[in-house]
C-alpha cells in the first residue's frame, strides 16, 4: 500500500517475542537456529508465545490483530503495555520505547496511552457504573468534579444514561460491555486496546457494538488496536488485519487483500470460513446498462429498444447519463396508444440506486417485488452500470469456486 | 534395651526464653499493661456509667438499625434477662474485655493480613504461626500472660488477642486474594499503584471477606475472655468460675446463659454490619 508511506505511525513493534519458561535465553537460540515452537517446547518446556513480530500502528486506525486461540495474540496486546513482559523487542509508541523505560514511567504511559477494554468485561463489582467509567480518570487524579462531568458524558455517547447509579450485576452483558467501552472512553488514552472485546457477547448484540464501535472510532479517529478470533469480525470493522498465527505473523493487509490474496494456505483455509456477500460491494456485480432512454425519446423509440434487447423495464437518462428515472413496457404501450410523445411523464422512481461501495450483502434485500435492476450511480447521480438479481448470486458462485 | 536418648529440655527453653522476654522488657509490658487497663477502664466505666436501661435500649436500637426488628426484639427480651438475672455488671465486665481485644486483634490482624494476601514468601511464613495459634489450647497462653503483666485483666487480654487474632489475619488474606486476576489486570493496565490497587480494587473487594473474620475473632475473644477468668479477668466468667467452685449449677447456668445472649447479639450485629457493606 503506497499510501502507507504518508501515514503516521502511533505504534512500531519490532521483533518482538516472548517466552514462557524460565530459560527464555535458550529458547530463542534454538528459535534462531531454526526450531520450531513445537519443537523447542518438547526439547526444553519453554513455550514460545510470540516470535519476532514486526507490524506498525497508523495513527488513526483500527487495526485487528486475528488468529485462532494459542496464536499469541492476547499476549501480543499485553506486551503493548507489559501487562506481560516481552522477552525482547521493541514496542515504540509516540517514539517512547515501553520496553526500556523504569516502572514509574511506565506507569505514567498506561495512564496516558492505553484504554483498555477486557473480553469478560473486568468491571469492579463494588462500584457504581459510573464510578466505573470514572476509575482512570481517579487512579490519574483528577479532580472529582471534571471526572464526574467526564464519566457522564461518556456514559451517554454509550446509551447508558441513567444507569450511572447500577451496579454491573445489575446489567446484561452487552450494557456490561458498553461500561467496560466509557471506562476506557472516558480514560482517554491515546490508544483503545480491546481484548476480544466483543467475543463473549451473543451475535446480534455482538453486531451492534461493532458498528458502534465503527462509529465511534471513525468519527474520533481514535487509533485501536482490535484483538479477535472471528474472521467475520475483522473484516466487519478492521481498516487493517494483522493475522498471526502460532505466535508469527502470516500477513498484513486489508481486509480485501487478505480475503483476495491469501498469503498462504493457513489464511485461504481461515478465509473459507468468511460471508463473501460481506466484502464483496456493488462493484463486482456490476453489469453495463444494455440501453437506455434518453429523456428526448418518445414511447416508440423507447419500446423499440427495449423490444431489441428484451427487456420490460428501461432507465432514462439525460444527455450526460444523469439518472432520471425508468419507465415500465406497460405504462409505455398505454401512451403509445394514446399517441403521447413525452416519456418524462410516465417514469417512475420506484427502484433503487447504490454507490459502487455499497455491500453485496445489502443489496439483497433491495430488490422489489418486481426485481427492476438496481442502479449503480456514481457521487453525481451518472448511472455507471446496473446490479441484477441474477448477477449477485452469480458473483458470490463464482467466488465461492475460486476459493 | 532401652537406648538413653538424652529428654530434650524444650520447656526448659520456653521458660527461660519467657523469663529473659519478661525481666529485659520489664518496662514495655509494664507500660502496655498501663495503657490497656486505662483503656478497659475507661471502656468499662463508660458502659456502666449510663443505666442499664438506656444502654439497653441503644443496643436495641443498634440491632434495628444493622439488621431488622426481630433482632431487636431478640436484644431486649435477652439483655432484659441479664439485668434481672442481676448479671448486668459482670456482663458489661465481659462486653468491654471482648471490644478491647477485638479492636487490638484488628488492629493487628489486618496489616498482617494484607502483607501476606501480597507476598507469597511471607505467606507461606505466617500460615504455619497461625495453625499454630489456633491449635495451642487456649489455657496455655494464661500461663506467659501472669509474668507479663500479672494477674488480671490485661493478662486477659493478651492471651485474647493472641488467640482470636488468626482469622482476621487468615480471612483478610483469603479476601485479597479471591480478587479475580482479570480486575487486578484491569487496575494494572489504567496504571493503578500498588497502593491505589489496594485501596480502591482489593480492599474494598474483600471486605465482606474481612467482615465475616472479624465475626470470627469476635466469637473466639468471647470464649477466650470467659476462660481467662481463671487469671482473674472478672466479668462473666468470674460468674461461671465461682459456680464451679461453690457447685452451684443453677447460677453456672444463669452465666453461661447470659455469655450465649451476648455471644449471639454481637454475632448476628457483626454479620449484618458485614452483608450490609457488601450491597
Amino acid at each position: 500500500m503506497q499510501d502507507d508511506n504518508k501515514r503516521n505511525v502511533k505504534i512500531r513493534v519490532r521483533n518482538l517475542s516472548k517466552v514462557f519458561g524460565n530459560r527464555p535465553k535458550q529458547a530463542l537460540e534454538l528459535r534462531d537456529s531454526g526450531l520450531k515452537r513445537s519443537e523447542i517446547f518438547e526439547k526444553t518446556g519453554q513455550t514460545l508465545a510470540l516470535s519476532d513480530i514486526n507490524f506498525d500502528v497508523y495513527e488513526g486506525e483500527l487495526l485487528v490483530i486475528m488468529g485462532l486461540s494459542g496464536s499469541g495474540k492476547s499476549t501480543l496486546i499485553r506486551c503493548f503495555n507489559r501487562l506481560i513482559e516481552p522477552t525482547e523487542g521493541e514496542v515504540v509508541i509516540d517514539d517512547e520505547d515501553i520496553l526500556s523505560i523504569s516502572a514509574k514511567e511506565l506507569l505514567e504511559a498506561r495512564r496516558r496511552h492505553f484504554s483498555m477494554v477486557f473480553q469478560n468485561f473486568a468491571l469492579f463489582p463494588h462500584r457504581t457504573v459510573q464510578q466505573n467509567a470514572e476509575f482512570g480518570l481517579e487512579i490519574r487524579g483528577v479532580a472529582k468534579q471534571q471526572r464526574r462531568d467526564t464519566a457522564l458524558k461518556i456514559l451517554k455517547q454509550v446509551g447508558l444514561d441513567g444507569w450511572e447509579g447500577a451496579y454491573p450485576n445489575q446489567l446484561s452483558g452487552g450494557m456490561q460491555q458498553r461500561v467496560g467501552l466509557a471506562r476506557a472512553l472516558a480514560n482517554d488514552g491515546t490508544v483503545l486496546l480491546m481484548d476480544e472485546a466483543f467475543s463473549a457477547l451473543d451475535p446480534l448484540i455482538r453486531g451492534d457494538m461493532q458498528q458502534e464501535l465503527q462509529e465511534l472510532q471513525h468519527s474520533t479517529q481514535k487509533t485501536t488496536v482490535f484483538i479477535t478470533h472471528d474472521l467475520d469480525e475483522a473484516i466487519n470493522i478492521g481498516d487493517r488485519i494483522v493475522l498471526l498465527k502460532d505466535g508469527e505473523v502470516v500477513q498484513i493487509g486489508t481486509p480485501e487483500e487478505i480475503l483476495t490474496k491469501p498469503a498462504d494456505d493457513y489464511v485461504k483455509r481461515f478465509v473459507e470460513g468468511v460471508d463473501m456477500s460481506k466484502i464483496l460491494t456493488a462493484e463486482h456485480a456490476m453489469r453495463p446498462v444494455r440501453a437506455t432512454a434518453r429523456e428526448s425519446d418518445g414511447p416508440r423509440t423507447t419500446l423499440r429498444k427495449m423490444s431489441e434487447n428484451s427487456i420490460d423495464s428501461i432507465y432514462v437518462t439525460s444527455r450526460n447519463r444523469t439518472l432520471l428515472g425508468l419507465v415500465e413496457i406497460d405504462s409505455l404501450e398505454l401512451a403509445a396508444q394514446e399517441g403521447k410523445d413525452d416519456i418524462c411523464n410516465i417514469m417512475t422512481q420506484d427502484f433503487r440506486s447504490v454507490g459502487l461501495n455499497e455491500p453485496l450483502q445489502n443489496l439483497f434485500a433491495m430488490f422489489n417485488k418486481k426485481n427492476f435492476p438496481i442502479a449503480v450511480v456514481d457521487d453525481d447521480k451518472r448511472l455507471l452500470g446496473v446490479v441484477v438479481k441474477g448477477t449477485v448470486l452469480d458473483e458470490l458462485a463464482q467466488v465461492g469456486e475460486n476459493k | 534395651m532401652a537406648i538413653d536418648i538424652p529428654r530434650i529440655p524444650l520447656g526448659d527453653w520456653i521458660e527461660g526464653g519467657l523469663d529473659w522476654l519478661t525481666s529485659e522488657f520489664s518496662n514495655v509490658t509494664r507500660s502496655i499493661s498501663q495503657v490497656t487497663q486505662n483503656g478497659i477502664d475507661g471502656l468499662n466505666d463508660a458502659l456502666m456509667w449510663l443505666p442499664p436501661w438506656a444502654l439497653l435500649l441503644i443496643i436495641v436500637g443498634i440491632c434495628w438499625r444493622v439488621s431488622n426488628y426481630r433482632l431487636a426484639i431478640g436484644a431486649l427480651l435477652g439483655l432484659a434477662l441479664v439485668w434481672n438475672m442481676n448479671l448486668w455488671t459482670p456482663m458489661i465486665e465481659t462486653l468491654t474485655l471482648v471490644v478491647i481485644a477485638t479492636l487490638l486483634a484488628v488492629v493487628i490482624a489486618l496489616p498482617i493480613g494484607i502483607a501476606a494476601a501480597l507476598s507469597d514468601r511471607l505467606y507461606r511464613v505466617i500460615m504455619p504461626g497461625l495453625d499454630f495459634m489456633q491449635t495451642m489450647p487456649a489455657f496455655v497462653y494464661l500461663i506467659p500472660a501472669i509474668p507479663f503483666f500479672g494477674i488480671g485483666s490485661v493478662s486477659a487480654i493478651f492471651a485474647t488477642v493472641i488467640f482470636s487474632m488468626p482469622p482476621a489475619i487468615r480471612f483478610t488474606t483469603l479476601g485479597i486474594r479471591q480478587v479475580p486476576e482479570e480486575l487486578i489486570e484491569a487496575s494494572d493496565a489504567y496504571g493503578a499503584t500498588r497502593s491505589q490497587k489496594l485501596f480502591k480494587v482489593q480492599l474494598p473487594m474483600s471486605l465482606p471477606t474481612v467482615m465475616a473474620g472479624i465475626n470470627q475473632t469476635i466469637m473466639l475473644a468471647l470464649s477466650m475472655v470467659v476462660i481467662a477468668a481463671m487469671i482473674g479477668a472478672g466479668g462473666l466468667g468470674s460468674e461461671v468460675w465461682r459456680a464451679i467452685q461453690r457447685l452451684q449449677p443453677g447460677a453456672g447456668f444463669e452465666a453461661g446463659i447470659a455469655v450465649v445472649i451476648l455471644a449471639m447479639l454481637l454475632d448476628r450485629i457483626t454479620q449484618s454490619l458485614g452483608k450490609g457493606r457488601k450491597s
